[in-house]
C-alpha cells in the first residue's frame, strides 16, 4: 500500500485532527445544502437543485482516498463532493446563483459543476452518463501510463441504464484504474430499487463483471474511508477497477419540486436516525476525540464559510448578453 | 497538433496535380488514419470490429498489425459506453478516433455525443473542451434495408458544440482527418457507404484541408446545384447530362454541414438565380430544408425560381433493388428539378 493511500495510523493526536477534519467537512455539506434549501426558497436558486443531505459520509470518505491527480466524476447532486474536492463554496455558491464568478462560469449552474484545476468532471445531469466519461478518463491514464484514480459517482437508479452495464464490462475488460462509488439511496427520484430491480444487491451486479465489490454502510464516514483507501489502492496499482455500494438515504426531497408522496414519514425518521453526522458527533464524543468547544468551532467556522459564499455570490456579476453563444466552440480555433 | 502538412484550399476547380497516386476513397481513409497515428502518439482508433476483423468496411485492415492493441482497440457492441470513453479520454489529452461502424448503430451512443461531448465545453464554462473525432458510415445503395441504410446526418448537423463533416472526395477522404483531428471540438465524419470503393487521383503531396468551408466542383451559370456525400457523384453525373443540353450547372458540395457554409451557397445562387437541393436525408426537417432556408434568407430576391429539393423518399428504405433506388436521389430526377427551375 503506497504512502498515499495507507490510513491515517499515527499518534493519537493525528487520530483525532483527522476525525474532526472528517466531521468538519461533513458539516460543511450539511449546512452549505441546508443554505442552499433556503436559499432556493428565497428564488435565488432557481432549476433543479438536488440536495445530498443525508449522504455526506460517502463524498467526504471516498475523497480522503483520492491524490491531487486523481479524477472525480459525480451526478446532478454533487455539490458536497465538490466542496469536499477543494472547488470553493464561494465559486459554488457563485454557480447556483447563475453568476459568472461560478465555477462553471455561470453556464451549468447546480447539476453542473466544473473544475479544472482539481480534475472535477461535473456534474453530470443524465442518470449514467458520467460512467463511460470515467471510462474514458481511465483509459487515457492507462494509455499514458499514469498511476492516477478516476472515481465515479452514481446512483441506484443508473444501475438500470445500460451505460452501467456497458461500462462496468469494458473497464473490467481493460483493467481500467476507476474506483465506481455506487450511492444506493434506495430511490431512482421515487422509484424503489426493489420496484426496478429483479436483483437489488447491487454490488452482486458489480461482482457478475468480474470486478471486485464491497457493500458498505455509506453512513459511517470512518468505513467509507477505510473501503476507499484500501480500494483507490488497489485500482492504483493497476488491479483494475473496484466497486463500492454505498447504502444510505437521501433526507431531503429527490428535488425542490418533490411532495414525496412515494415513501413513508416514518421511513424517513427511521433512517434519520442513522445521521452521519449526529452518529459521528456522539462517537466522536465517546471516544474522548471532541467535545462542545470544539464542535461549536467548527459550527462556526462553517457558518462564517457559507456566510462568506452567500455574500461572494449575492455580489457576483451576470454574464453579458453579448457572449450568449459563447463556449460552444473553442475560442481558438487552427487555421484553416 | 501539428498539421501534417500544410493545408490546402480546394474551394476551387483545381488544375491536375502531379505527381498523384490512383486510389481508393477507403485506402485515402485508411493511409490518413496511419499518418495521424504515426505523427501523434496521443491518436488511437477505437470501435467495433476495427482490430482483429480490419474494420466493418475493411477501413483499418492492417492498422493492428502495425500499431497494436492499445492503439487500435475492438469493443465489445457498446456505443454509448466506448464512444463516451472517447470523450473522457479526449478530456484527459488523447486524440481518440472513434469508429462508429454506422450511423445506424450511432443512436446507441447519442446520449454520448449530444449531452455530454457537445455540451461538456459550455456546461463547464469553457474548461473543458473535447478533441474527439468519431467517424462512421452513413447512406444506402447496398441493398441492406431500413435499419442499415439511415441518412441521419442532420440530426447531428442541428446540435451546437459539434461539427459534421461529409467528405466526398478522396482528396476530403484523406485531407479532414488531420483537420478534424487538429480541432479542439468535437468532430463527426460521415463516409458514405457507396464511396468507400471510388477510386479517384490522391497527390502524392495531399494533407490536411479545410474543414470550414463548401467546395464549388464545377462552374456554370445557369443553375446551382447543391450536394454532399453519397450525392455529390449523382449531381455531377445530372451537371453533365444538363450541359449536354445546354443548362450549365454549378455544383457545389457542402463538405461541412456543420457549420454550414452559407457564403458560397449564396454567391453562387446570386449568379445563376437558381437552385436545386439534392439530399439522401428524408425530405421533412431535412438539411436540404435548412440550405433552402438560408437561401431565402439570405437571397430572396436574387431568385428566379422557387428553390427545389431531391430527396430521399419518406419512408425506411426497401429491401428490393428498384424500390431502394426509387427511394434515393437519382441523376434523372436531379436533372428533371433543374429543367423545372431553369424553365427548360
Amino acid at each position: 500500500m503506497s504512502a498515499i493511500s495507507a490510513l491515517p495510523n499515527g499518534t493519537a493526536t493525528e487520530e483525532a485532527s483527522h476525525a474532526l477534519q472528517l466531521l468538519r467537512q461533513m458539516t460543511r455539506i450539511r449546512r452549505f445544502e441546508e443554505r442552499c434549501g433556503e436559499l432556493y426558497k428565497q428564488e435565488k436558486i432557481r432549476g433543479f437543485l438536488h440536495l445530498y443531505i443525508g449522504e455526506e459520509a460517502i463524498a467526504v470518505g471516498v475523497m480522503q482516498a483520492l491524490t491531487p491527480d486523481d479524477a472525480i466524476v459525480a451526478t446532478y447532486r454533487e455539490h458536497g463532493h465538490a466542496l469536499v474536492r477543494g472547488v470553493s463554496a464561494r465559486a459554488i455558491m457563485a454557480e447556483m446563483y447563475g453568476k459568472q464568478e461560478g465555477c462553471s462560469g455561470g453556464r451549468g449552474g447546480s447539476m453542473h459543476l466544473f473544475d479544472a484545476e482539481t480534475r472535477f468532471y461535473g456534474g453530470n445531469a443524465i442518470v449514467a452518463g458520467g460512467l463511460p466519461l470515467a471510462l474514458g478518463l481511465a483509459l487515457a491514464d492507462k494509455l499514458q501510463r499514469r498511476a492516477r484514480v478516476t472515481a465515479c459517482f452514481f446512483g441506484d437508479g443508473a444501475v438500470a441504464e445500460g451505460e452501467f452495464h456497458e461500462t462496468l464490462n469494458l473497464a473490467s475488460l481493460w483493467r481500467l484504474p476507476v474506483l465506481f462509488c455506487c450511492e444506493n439511496n434506495l430511490y431512482a427520484m421515487g422509484t424503489a430499487l426493489a420496484r426496478a430491480q429483479a436483483e437489488t444487491n447491487l454490488a452482486l451486479k458489480a461482482s457478475s463483471y468480474r470486478i471486485p465489490a464491497w457493500d458498505l454502510d455509506g453512513m459511517d464516514v470512518e468505513a467509507v474511508e477505510h473501503a476507499a483507501r484500501e480500494a483507490a489502492a488497489a485500482v492504483r496499482a493497476g488491479e483494475g477497477p473496484y466497486f463500492l455500494e454505498l447504502r444510505t438515504y437521501r433526507f431531503r426531497a429527490h428535488s425542490m419540486f418533490d411532495p414525496e408522496l412515494y415513501r413513508e414519514r416514518s421511513e424517513v425518521e427511521e433512517w434519520k436516525k442513522r445521521c452521519p453526522i449526529a452518529n459521528y458527533v456522539l462517537s466522536l464524543k465517546q471516544r474522548g476525540l471532541l467535545d462542545d468547544a470544539a464542535l461549536a468551532t467548527i459550527e462556526s467556522d462553517v457558518a462564517r464559510e457559507v456566510d462568506d459564499a452567500v455574500a461572494f455570490a449575492e455580489s457576483g456579476t451576470w454574464e453579458p448578453l453579448e457572449t450568449l453563444t459563447r463556449f460552444v466552440y473553442s475560442d481558438t480555433q487552427p487555421s484553416p | 497538433m501539428t498539421s501534417l502538412i500544410e493545408p490546402r484550399d480546394t474551394s476551387a476547380v483545381a488544375a491536375p496535380r502531379s505527381p498523384a497516386t490512383r486510389t481508393s476513397y477507403r485506402e485515402a481513409l485508411r493511409q490518413s488514419i496511419r499518418h495521424a497515428m504515426l505523427a501523434d502518439e496521443r491518436v488511437f482508433l477505437m470501435g467495433e470490429d476495427v482490430g482483429r476483423y480490419g474494420g466493418c468496411y475493411a477501413v483499418s485492415k492492417g492498422l493492428l498489425e502495425e500499431f497494436g492493441p492499445d492503439r487500435v482497440r475492438d469493443t465489445p457492441l457498446s456505443e454509448s459506453a466506448f464512444v463516451g470513453a472517447g470523450i473522457g479520454s479526449a478530456l484527459a489529452g488523447m486524440r481518440p478516433i472513434v469508429e462508429v461502424m454506422t450511423v445506424n448503430f450511432s443512436l446507441l451512443a447519442l446520449d454520448q455525443i449530444v449531452n455530454s461531448a457537445a455540451t461538456l465545453l459550455h456546461m463547464s464554462g469553457g474548461q473543458f473542451n473535447v478533441p474527439l473525432v468519431i467517424r462512421m458510415a452513413t447512406g444506402a445503395g447496398r441493398q441492406v434495408a431500413a435499419q442499415h441504410s439511415h441518412s441521419l446526418e442532420a440530426w447531428y448537423a442541428h446540435v451546437p458544440g459539434l461539427k459534421v463533416l461529409a467528405p466526398a472526395t478522396i482528396e476530403d477522404a484523406y485531407g479532414m482527418l488531420p483537420s478534424a483531428l487538429a480541432d479542439p471540438d468535437p468532430v463527426i465524419i460521415f463516409e458514405h457507404v457507396m464511396l468507400y470503393a471510388t477510386e479517384g487521383e490522391l497527390p502524392n503531396d495531399a494533407g490536411a484541408v479545410p474543414i470550414d468551408r463548401a467546395a464549388v466542383r464545377r462552374t456554370g451559370g445557369d443553375v446551382t446545384l447543391i450536394a454532399y456525400g453519397g450525392t455529390l457523384g449523382r449531381t455531377l453525373d445530372a451537371a453533365e447530362q444538363l450541359a449536354t443540353s445546354g443548362i450549365g450547372a454549378e455544383v457545389i458540395d457542402l463538405r461541412t454541414l456543420r457549420p454550414l457554409d452559407s457564403a458560397t451557397i449564396l454567391e453562387s445562387v446570386r449568379k445563376t438565380h437558381r437552385a436545386v437541393i439534392v439530399d439522401e436525408g428524408w425530405r421533412s426537417g431535412s438539411l436540404s430544408a435548412e440550405v433552402s432556408a438560408r437561401i431565402m434568407e439570405g437571397a430572396f430576391y436574387d431568385l428566379d425560381a422557387a428553390v427545389q429539393r431531391v430527396c430521399g423518399a419518406e419512408v425506411p428504405v426497401p429491401y428490393p433493388r428498384h424500390l431502394e433506388q426509387a427511394a434515393l436521389p437519382q441523376a434523372a430526377s436531379i436533372v428533371a428539378a433543374a429543367r423545372a427551375v431553369a424553365g427548360a
